[in-house]
């Protein structure tokens, strides 16, 4: 009994210094002011309009891409259901592979291509486009699509492909159509798969600042850019702990109510 | 002069050059240097260390906001800094600087009258903290191909015809120069109606805006597609030679005049040396060769003899006096202050 206690030592040091103390800290920052005395100041500060419109932003694009990754990546994973082993595992692989680039590179790569001289941007004006791709919602939407999908495709790979062909066959020997056993049998048994993909999309999304950085021209601001700016230039930790105290609610919320649908998901399955 | 990229980079390489063993036979002498990286021609470290005997330690920082808390903990840790003249004001401030006896610069006189003028009257009475190195304006840099009039106010960057063509600065204070200026405030104002009224002053720039850049302005103008970026004249000569179709301008509202010198830390353990190092610095023929390479003006009026006169005669490079009339430095406001700057600085995006 001892010993398996003392195994458990160095996580709970690990919990303890990297995730319960820093919270504190931020707790304590964001209820303080510059001279150390309580006040809501930081928290109600998000009512305030130049807080408010990135919170809106960013929960705007993150859903937005969150529902994008869903769309691609749903019908993906039933195709690797179908295909070969082999090929399936191949597709995943190019799905991966970029992943082992750093995330930074591959959106500053992105920036190469939309910004001017940018063979997409080239493309764009070719064809008759006018203006900026940078520095636009649309180019952060892109890079979140991009830089997320495969956090959206594993586990809705992982989900849909566990599901048993023997349940398949006998919902189409019970008269199931195609349609009928995608929606009526795969959907409902895939929905902790589409809880987790949804979860690893939408909160780095809501949080995001280097996305936004890069490909939104610093002109579009999300809340993880004000988070960031708060205590990097502006060295105010007391309203940046404030804030990130509100988008860690938004989270534990979206979370929550993702929560309550994978339990049903767990009772179907 | 702002932060590059390469800065990382170079400070690796000279950390390691710095690191060549000396002979060990008796103590040899040490510099401990701590410069701007990419902020110094290095054949001038070599020439140094040669003519004096002395082992130069050459550290390089990013920003002043990362050297200031190493020199904070421990002000022995480097002979001679060179930061920008706000920073200096706050190491002023700080006990963390040692006055400069000019009588042992025996280059002194060679920095121009007016340099050490501005730099009395705003932050360093009587020139006793600080040996300017490099100096320099904030103006607007504009493509001659897609910009046929002439620029010689702020007032361009609100102009609708180059929408979606603009390049704001997005460091808090410079941008609010640019406003304050072209309303005729003070860059150094904390009277709140009037920073909000450039707020909305660049609320309405804010829909004209390409992007908001830092260190990116010089290589969007050098790919030629953007029309007016604002940058450090610095910056200047490099874009030139990269892109011919570039020009400078310092609009006639005035501006942002910077510089960066050489301080003494308080605890120095090599002070004569340092005096060495700022003296040889300030050599002329070392301070055109210097120039050469960072392309930063310099405020030693003796080098120009041995600089271009092509660049000479460049008032984007070397402003007449008449043109800095209106140009201020800016002298730190305090935190109070510089929270409202930023609060209102969120509302413009």
């Amino acid at each position: 009994m001892k010993n398996k206690k003392l195994l458990s030592l160095p996580y709970l040091i690990w919990m303890i210094g990297f995730t319960v103390i820093p919270l504190i800290l931020i707790l304590w920052y964001g209820f303080v002011d510059s001279t150390g005395a309580f006040t809501w100041d930081n928290i109600l500060a998000i009512f305030r309009s130049e807080h408010l419109k990135p919170l809106g932003i960013s929960l705007a694009l993150s859903a937005a891409s969150t529902v994008l990754c869903l769309l691609i990546g749903y019908p993906l994973a039933l195709i690797l259901r179908k295909a070969h082993i082999k090929k399936s595992g191949l597709i995943i692989f190019v799905f991966i592979l970029p992943m082992w680039m750093n995330f930074l590179l591959r959106t500053y790569a992105w920036l190469n291509l939309l910004d001017d001289g940018g063979l997409i941007l080239n493309i764009a004006q070719a064809l008759g486009f006018r203006g900026n791709i940078v520095g636009t919602n649309g180019a952060i939407l892109l890079g979140m699509v991009y830089n997320y999908l495969p956090f959206m495709i594993l586990p809705l790979h992982n989900s849909i492909s566990a599901i048993d062909d023997n349940v398949l066959n006998a919902a189409r020997d019970l008269g199931a159509n195609e349609t009928q056993v995608n929606t009526r049998v795969i959907l409902p048994l895939s929905v902790p798969g589409i809880i987790s993909g949804v979860t690893m999309v939408f909160v780095p999304s809501l949080t995001t600042f280097v996305i936004s950085d890069i490909l939104g021209g610093r002109k579009v601001l999300l809340i993880g850019n004000i988070i960031e700016q708060e205590f990097s230039t502006a060295s105010n930790w007391n309203l940046g702990s404030g804030l990130s105290l509100i988008l860690m609610v938004f989270i534990l919320i979206s979370m929550a109510i993702l929560n309550r649908y994978d339990k049903e998901g767990s009772t179907l399955a | 002069m702002k932060k590059r990229i390469l800065a990382v980079v170079l400070c690796v390489l000279l950390a390691s050059l710095a690191v060549v063993p000396g002979c060990g036979k008796e103590e040899k002498k040490v510099l401990k240097v701590y410069n701007w990286g990419e902020y110094i021609d290095e054949d001038l470290i070599a020439e140094f260390e040669k003519e004096y005997g002395i082992d130069v330690i050459y550290d390089t920082f990013a920003t002043n906001e990362e050297m200031y808390p190493r020199i904070e903990a421990d002000s022995s840790l480097y002979d001679v800094i060179c930061p920008s003249e706000y920073m200096v004001e706050k190491m002023m401030k700080n006990g963390l600087l040692q006055e400069i006896d000019h009588t042992k610069l025996s280059n002194w006189k060679n920095i121009g009258e007016s340099y050490l003028k501005i730099l009395s009257d705003y932050i360093d009475p009587d020139n006793k903290y600080l040996v300017p190195y490099c100096w320099g304006t904030v103006g607007i840099l504009y493509n001659t191909k897609l910009v046929d009039e002439e620029v010689d106010s702020w007032g361009i960057l609100w102009d609708e015809k180059y929408a979606g063509s603009i390049l704001m600065q997005d460091s808090v204070r410079d941008a609010f120069m640019v406003a304050q200026k072209y309303l005729g405030y003070s860059l150094n104002d904390t009277d709140q109606t009037h920073l909000e009224e450039c707020a909305e002053l660049l609320r309405q720039q804010y829909p004209l805006v390409k992007s908001y850049v830092i260190d990116e302005v010089r290589d969007k103008m050098i790919a030629g597609n953007t029309a007016l970026g604002v940058i450090y004249s610095g910056e200047y000569l490099y874009c030139l030679e990269m892109n011919e179709d570039l020009a400078y301008a310092l609009p006639k509202e005035g501006s942002n005049v910077w510089y960066d010198g050489w301080v003494i830390t308080k605890n120095s353990k090599n002070v004569e040396e340092a005096y060495l190092w700022i003296d040889f610095l300030l050599r002329a023929e070392n301070a055109a060769k210097n120039f050469d390479y960072i392309t930063y003006p310099t405020p030693n009026v003796a080098a120009r003899e041995f600089i271009d006169e092509e660049i000479l005669n460049d008032q984007a490079v070397f402003p007449e006096d008449e043109q800095l009339k209106n140009c201020e430095m800016y002298i730190y406001l305090g935190q109070e202050a510089e929270n409202r700057y930023y609060e209102l600085w969120k509302t413009v995006k």
